[in-house]
């Protein structure tokens, strides 16, 4: 079930954008091909039009759109669908390598919720994950909101997203030394922004989960709070502020990293599949 | 009169005039404020339960700064029977309708609208829920 594979080994370590999208109407497996074309003349036209992402220098974008079966959750997922932007400079030989510039992946890990009663036209990817420039991004997702009327928006995540997922993420086992879990809070009300991290010994974080966790592979809202408030507590204890005060904006664990402004970074491949079904749970919700 | 919490300061307590309604105050981005909620509860007689407190949750506009679970509010109104009233007051519309139910709650509470007592809110509160 954990299988990453190389094909998916490109998925780790970058900071990806997250979208929710709406199920897409008409997409078809067999016509990618045919997708990246278009696509790349869509890019061309927005270019001439003077929507330019380099000013002055003539490259070309060359697109892929290609299918990652192994990418999905149960039988009733899509694959997952990935779009990849890259640089032709004109002026190579045919030896030089494209450069790759932007990516983009739509998926559904375990997207039951809304593939469910989805009648048969409808493809149903609703997450959707980007790395690279915005305005490449904007560009792409034009032309997938014009082709299979669908929308697009940025995912954010709320502080009780985030607690969940320092709680979950803090509790995975994991074989090599692992890195601190840290908690970022941002102080409101204040004229200068005040940023307060707080990092706590991987070790610690997961002896005080499995105290606190009843049943394994079971998560409940009381466990997350009783885990929270202790760490709350901690603080509190040794520099006197309230830190469930404060907006709590990005957790970072040795599993995978989130901001609440839509970002992630999957860090290790073991869990992968977990930290995708959580994402495609958080983008439904905002879709319906 | 405002306070950060609960028990009120007892040196003014001769001072004070009757208490007729007690609103908490839940900010929904910060957990705090739940939590010093539920602390300050335990200082409040039980009297006041019978229609004379209620729970506004604040801030709810804004889904995605959220840090409190509404089930968790929801489930505290029920427990201690008052109701619990939503609102943003950062939008100027929302926030003057909630001041005047909450002004007409205070006036039922204090005895100003004949007929009507705070009794009235608690089999309001619970059909609302049976809902």
């Amino acid at each position: 079930e954990n299988v990453v594979s190389q094909k998916t080994a490109f998925l780790l370590r970058k900071a990806w954008t997250l979208y929710s999208v709406t199920p897409l109407y008409r997409f078809h497996r067999a016509r990618l091909r045919d997708y990246a074309r278009l696509l790349s003349a869509f890019i061309a036209a927005e270019k001439q039009k003077g929507l330019a992402v380099e000013v002055g220098v003539e490259l070309d974008i060359k697109v892929a759109v290609s299918s990652l079966a192994d990418l999905r959750g149960s039988e009733q997922d899509q694959a997952a669908v990935l779009v990849q932007l890259s640089l032709r400079s004109r002026a190579s030989s045919r030896n030089s390598e494209d450069k790759l510039v932007w990516s983009g992946w739509f998926c559904s890990v375990y997207g039951d919720d809304l593939s469910e009663n989805m009648p048969e036209d409808f493809t149903c990817l609703p997450l959707f994950l980007t790395h690279g420039a915005d305005s490449y991004t904007s560009m792409v997702g034009r032309w997938f909101q014009k082709t299979f009327d669908c929308c697009f928006r940025r995912l954010a995540i709320s502080p009780l997203n985030l607690s969940w997922m320092v709680a979950m993420w803090a509790g995975c086992q994991l074989d090599k030394a692992a890195s601190a879990v840290e908690l970022v809070f941002s102080v409101p009300y204040l004229s200068q922004p005040l940023d307060i991290s707080y990092a706590i010994h991987p070790e610690d974080a997961k002896a005080l989960w499995d105290t606190v966790q009843k049943m394994p592979g079971e998560i409940t809202q009381e466990e997350v709070d009783v885990f929270m408030d202790c760490l709350y507590a901690h603080f509190h204890r040794h520099f006197k502020i309230h830190l469930s005060a404060a907006k709590l904006v990005k957790v970072s664990t040795a599993v995978a990293s989130a901001h609440c402004d839509g970002i992630v970074k999957i860090l290790h491949s073991q869990y992968l599949s977990g930290v995708l079904m959580l994402l495609t749970e958080l983008a439904i919700s905002q879709i319906q | 009169h405002l306070a950060t919490s609960l028990p009120l300061p007892s040196e003014r307590d001769h001072l004070r005039p009757r208490i007729d309604l007690i609103v908490f105050m839940i900010d929904i981005k910060s957990k705090y404020s739940l939590r010093n909620v539920e602390a300050s509860l335990a200082h409040v007689d039980a009297s006041f339960f019978l229609g004379k407190v209620c729970f506004l949750v604040t801030g709810v506009g804004r889904v995605n700064a959220c840090s409190i679970e509404t089930n968790a509010v929801c489930k505290l109104g029920e427990a201690y029977c008052s109701p619990v009233l939503f609102c943003e007051l950062e939008l100027e519309g929302i926030r003057v309708v909630t001041a005047q139910r909450l002004l007409r709650m205070l006036q039922i509470c204090a005895g100003h609208i004949p007929g009507v007592s705070a009794l009235s809110f608690v089999p309001l509160m619970r059909n609302s829920d049976d809902d």
